[in-house]
């Protein structure tokens, strides 16, 4: 199983941070979500982007999580040379990251 | 609901969206007002570097297509209009939309210029720590270009009271921009925190407009959305204690639901319990969504409590430049012929002694925006080659591209579709300010 199987993400950016919130389909998923989605598991999938902290915010009336990548997007969007200098893909990278519901 | 509601529209979520969205909205919408979001964080240093060489200008380009387009219906219908496509000049702004309105027969329209958000002068003045990198104001020296504080909703309730019937503002808070005719319309305290705590969450939900209601969403076979090609913008009914109801106009494109509008809830927030404007901190941790169906949906649970002592400034300032070239390969060995170029490029910028201050060397296909670093299952059917690099002079950036384009003689083989490009650098840093430097102004123009 994969991420994309349970949950679905968006993402955004503020300055040079890149904030990804990842919310479970079905609400008896997300215990599940708040299990295998941790800062480490995220920072480890997203293993080439240079973040400096990854912080989780718990929302479990929306079932959804919310990882804050500091220092993620190379100074931010008016600096950084990166294609996509706001990060807008970063969250859809995290829907290939392998679940296990064991 | 019970009791008497107010209905918001979002007429635009960025500068250069779709405007025929907003007139849907005024003909069809049953609107009290109509907000446009339109000012990105560096849009305004742009804008300021315009009214440099033009004191007329300085505002949001397609300021007069969207009034052409929507001031008719609106005034007809009674629509108030609230925007920040002032940017750097909205006294500028209110005065292009006073002669628009004499052309279109629009006698007695009033338009409100909110001023007060540029503190360019108390930043040169002084020096103030930077709070999203080391370092100080000063350290930008002379290159500084703009310096905005994000101000709250009063400029916009004193213009709103004042009988305004547009509003252009420059830098606010961009849930100020619905925040701002909730307090005028229910006379909401501005120390209730739990009233501008929920209208601020309104705001947020409607500020990106076609991001609620399906737009920034879709995911084939995953998150299906229907016509996004003529994508509705949101409205939001809200009552006088702040709960509201978000919908959107019926037969428009696009889906409004549970899923889009938690999306949109956490878009761009980092603590969900501490939202910090202007007016509010505002707090979305125990906000819930009700689907009543038919893309309507019910929005509670928000709350806020006291605002910040300082306001967040945007300090645009030059940054040098950034060239870029890129160049296409395909077929058996394209990505060994793109890892090719990217060295040549590189060795060629050494050699010839670019200052270059730092280089950016991608394959677009393979490891340009991807991020987690895993082998992609066979090698593609062709690749782009990506050089982009940032210098202190034009020249120097245009030098970039010139070495990728040598490589159509002098690189690998059957390299095509150059593109080169350079772009000064117009960059953002921010920093706060005691609240009490700032005090909003309003001038008004009558058609």
């Amino acid at each position: 199983m994969i991420l994309r199987d349970i949950a679905h993400v968006r993402t955004g950016d503020k300055g040079d941070i890149s904030q990804i919130a990842v919310f479970a389909y079905r609400e008896s998923d997300y215990p599940l979500l708040a299990r295998v989605l941790t800062p480490r598991s995220v920072a480890d999938h997203l293993g080439g982007l240079p973040v400096r902290s990854v912080r989780r915010y718990d929302l479990p009336t929306l079932a959804a999580l919310s990882f804050v990548l500091d220092g993620a997007l190379r100074g931010g969007v008016t600096r950084s040379l990166a294609l996509d200098a706001h990060g807008k893909t970063l969250g859809a990278q995290l829907l290939d990251l392998v679940i296990d519901p064991s | 609901m019970t009791g008497r509601t107010v209905r918001i529209g979002a007429g635009a979520g960025f500068s250069g969206d779709r405007i025929e969205p907003a007139l849907e909205l005024v003909e069809h919408g049953a609107l009290d007002y109509l907000s446009f979001e339109c000012l990105a964080e560096r849009t305004i240093a742009l804008a300021q570097m315009a009214r440099r060489s033009d004191p007329e200008a300085g505002f949001d380009p397609l300021l007069a297509d969207r009034m052409r387009a929507v001031l008719p219906a609106a005034r007809a219908r009674g629509v108030r209009i609230v925007t920040n496509m002032g940017a750097a000049n909205p006294i500028g702004a209110a005065k292009l939309v006073t002669r628009i309105a004499r052309e279109l027969g629009l006698a007695g329209l009033k338009t409100a210029a909110v001023t007060g958000d540029d503190v360019l002068d108390i930043v040169r003045a002084g020096d103030f720590p930077l709070i999203d990198r080391v370092g100080t104001s000063r350290d930008l020296g002379d290159t500084i270009l703009s310096a905005n504080a994000y101000l709250g909703a009063g400029g916009i309730v004193e213009a709103l009271a004042g009988g305004a019937d547009v509003v252009i503002t420059g830098r606010v808070g961009d849930p100020a921009l619905f925040l701002g005719p909730l307090i005028h319309e229910f006379g909401w305290r501005m120390d209730d925190w739990t009233r501008l705590g929920r209208g601020t969450l309104v705001g947020h939900l409607l500020e990106c407009a076609g991001q609620i209601t399906g737009g920034y969403f879709a995911d084939p076979g995953f998150k299906d959305v229907p016509d996004l090609v003529r994508l509705g913008f949101p409205f939001a009914d809200v009552g006088e204690n702040g709960a509201a109801v978000l919908g959107k106009v019926p037969g428009s494109g696009g889906r409004l639901s549970i899923a889009t509008c938690k999306e949109q809830l956490l878009y761009e927030i980092l603590d969900p319990a501490a939202y910090l404007q202007a007016d509010v901190t505002a707090d979305f941790g125990a906000v819930a969504f009700a689907d009543l169906g038919e893309d309507r949906v019910a929005v509670s649970g928000g709350d806020g409590y006291s605002r910040p002592a300082t306001l967040k400034v945007s300090v645009g300032y030059e940054d040098g430049f950034s060239g870029e070239g890129q160049i296409s390969y395909a077929g058996p060995g394209a990505v060994a012929r793109g890892r090719l170029a990217l060295e040549i490029v590189r060795g060629r910028l050494a050699l010839t002694g670019v200052p270059v201050e730092d280089l950016q060397l991608d394959l677009i296909g393979l490891d340009s925006v991807d991020r987690t670093g895993r082998p992609a299952g066979g090698e593609p059917r062709e690749i782009r080659v990506r050089v982009a690099g940032r210098t202190s002079s034009r020249a120097a950036a245009e030098r970039i591209g010139a070495e990728v384009e040598a490589l159509y003689t002098n690189g690998p083989f059957g390299g095509g579709g150059v593109t080169t490009s350079v772009r000064e650098v117009l960059a953002v840093a921010s920093m706060l300010i005691d609240r009490d430097c700032v005090a909003p102004a309003v001038r008004y123009e009558v058609a």
